[in-house]
């Protein structure tokens, strides 16, 4: 490792190697740490992955970390309604169930073969300043406690998100934008393997339990509660627990893997620079309230910081106010639908399980062909107009 | 300070982007808790598992 670099990514998920990556790519002098002894692993994840976002990001697909191709998606209600869509026929991008763990590598190989220096088991442990500007960090690499100098530090280290705190950016969430969740990748059970499938509802307070197939048999199947509604530590896990043991399509289950994280379900933050500071995917809170996934955003804003880094290292200009040509870049892309899911999110974490059930046979109702704001609108005022008032606000 | 159970910690990082004193941190296999610590029991209240318990010295 050098003793000085232009820019420094710390963590390497996918935000972290697609930041390293464009910012190599656009010629600065980059380095990427990872605190893990093994990019890719343990899989803190459910896997599932919509297409469309990584074409703009330009990561080329590479079948070797797709474990399943999918047709669609199912919602589920707890009365048992189920509302599908059906990616193709709708015109949508197919959705993937990848293997995380090759992917990180593969995104982090690609950071490698652009120029960018990888170091793992090396922590970010805290950043110096000397008067009052960031000249580099303070990690622990391999075990040795070292300085490494930098011009510009790009936070990627996930939900901890640890070093935008440290620089100053607040980053921190209100309880009910948390969402606490538990996974077991099983096998040995009854799954489609051409569908994801969501459940809504009480078996999952203020969140819900997926399951994402990732061959005959076997599916990743997780839950996630809201923070605000656990009452104990365990409550995930206990709620998971009891939903497969009732489950007769898992009853032979076997388990092969179990993890745990922290999903942020927000509204986008204020702000995610300051000088000589970018935050990227999880680290910036970039989630999508509303469906949990954040691989392709965290790829995304990556992409858009590294490039800015680039620049700015050409320009010598590591301002709050030239990064903020980043955070136009991704609220462009981004800001709108966050928020926008932020609200439903909001709203769904309110509802009782009879709505849900009322809500789900309606959209099978009106269909996904014929899926629109009016529709929905038109269908509740026929069939439903006690509800109409509950959901202006959000249509 | 919460106390670690660490046969059931699953080292997710959960509890250290949740609190909100950035009081912990994950060293791949051991949390470490600094003295910014307020006992506010978050972290102890959302661990997935319930491996933290609050209120050790
Ligand atoms: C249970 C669960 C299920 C999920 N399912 C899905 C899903 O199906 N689809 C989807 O799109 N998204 C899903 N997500 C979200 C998805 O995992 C994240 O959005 C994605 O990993 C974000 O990538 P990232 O690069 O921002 O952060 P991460 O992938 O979290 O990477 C951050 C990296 O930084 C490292 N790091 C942290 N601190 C330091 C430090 N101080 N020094 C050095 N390195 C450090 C970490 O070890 C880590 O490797 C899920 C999340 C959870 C918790
Ligand atoms: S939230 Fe629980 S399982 Fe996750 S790192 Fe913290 S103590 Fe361990
Ligand atoms: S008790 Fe509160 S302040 Fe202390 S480590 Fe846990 S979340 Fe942070």
């Amino acid at each position: 490792m050098d003793k000085e670099y232009d820019v420094i990514v710390v963590g390497a998920g996918p935000g972290g190697s697609t930041a390293a990556r464009y910012a190599a790519m656009g010629g600065a002098k980059t380095l990427l740490i990872e605190k893990r002894q093994e990019i890719g692993t343990h899989v803190r994840c459910g896997e599932g992955l919509a297409r469309g976002l990584l074409d703009q990001a330009k990561i080329p697909i590479d079948r070797t970390w797709i474990a399943a191709e999918m047709d669609g998606a199912r919602v589920i209600s707890p009365g048992g309604f189920t509302f599908e869509v059906d990616e193709a026929k709708a015109g949508n991008e197919v959705g993937y169930v990848i293997e995380r763990d090759l992917f990180d590598r593969a995104l982090a190989k690609l950071a490698g073969e652009a120029g960018a220096h990888i170091y793992i088991k090396t922590a970010a442990r805290s950043i110096i300043k000397e008067n009052g500007k960031i000249v580099g960090l303070k990690i622990i690499s391999q075990g040795e406690p070292m300085e490494v100098r930098c011009k510009i530090i790009i936070g990627a280290d996930g939900y901890e998100s640890q070093v935008g705190r440290w620089a100053g950016i607040d980053t921190n969430l209100a309880e009910s934008d948390i969402m606490t969740c538990v996974q077991y990748r099983l096998t040995n059970i009854e799954v489609d393997p051409k569908y994801t499938e969501f459940y809504a509802g009480s078996s999952a307070p203020g969140g819900y339990i997926w399951i994402f197939p990732k061959s005959a048999n076997t599916a990743n199947v997780g839950l996630g509660l809201g923070a605000h509604i656990v009452k104990e530590g365990g409550d995930p896990k206990r709620y998971l627990d009891a939903w497969i043991a009732k489950n007769p399509k898992m009853k032979n289950a076997q388990q092969l893997d179990m993890i745990a994280g922290g999903c942020s379900i927000n509204a986008p933050l204020d702000s995610v620079v300051c000088d000589q500071v970018m935050l990227v995917g999880d680290a910036a809170r970039m989630i999508d309230p509303m469906t949990g996934g954040g691989i392709a955003h965290a790829c995304l804003s990556g992409m858009e910081a590294g490039k800015v880094a680039a620049e700015a290292i050409k320009l010598g200009d590591y301002s709050k106010e030239f990064f903020q040509k980043y955070e136009k870049a991704w609220r462009s892309e981004l800001e709108e639908k966050l928020f926008r899911n932020w609200m439903a999110k909001e709203k769904a974490m309110t509802l009782s399980d009879e709505t849900f059930d009322t809500l789900i046979s309606l959209l099978d109702k009106v269909g996904m062909d014929n899926i629109s704001v009016i529709n929905i609108l038109k269908a509740l005022h026929e069939h439903h107009p006690e509800l109409l008032k509950e959901f202006e606000d959000l249509l | 300070m919460p106390v670690e159970n660490v046969n059931k910690c699953l080292h997710c990082g959960l509890c250290v982007g949740s609190c909100p004193q950035n009081a912990i941190f994950l060293n791949e296999v051991r949390l470490d808790f600094n003295d910014d610590c307020i006992e506010c029991g978050l972290c102890s209240r959302i661990c997935p598992v319930g491996a933290l318990t609050p209120g050790g010295k």
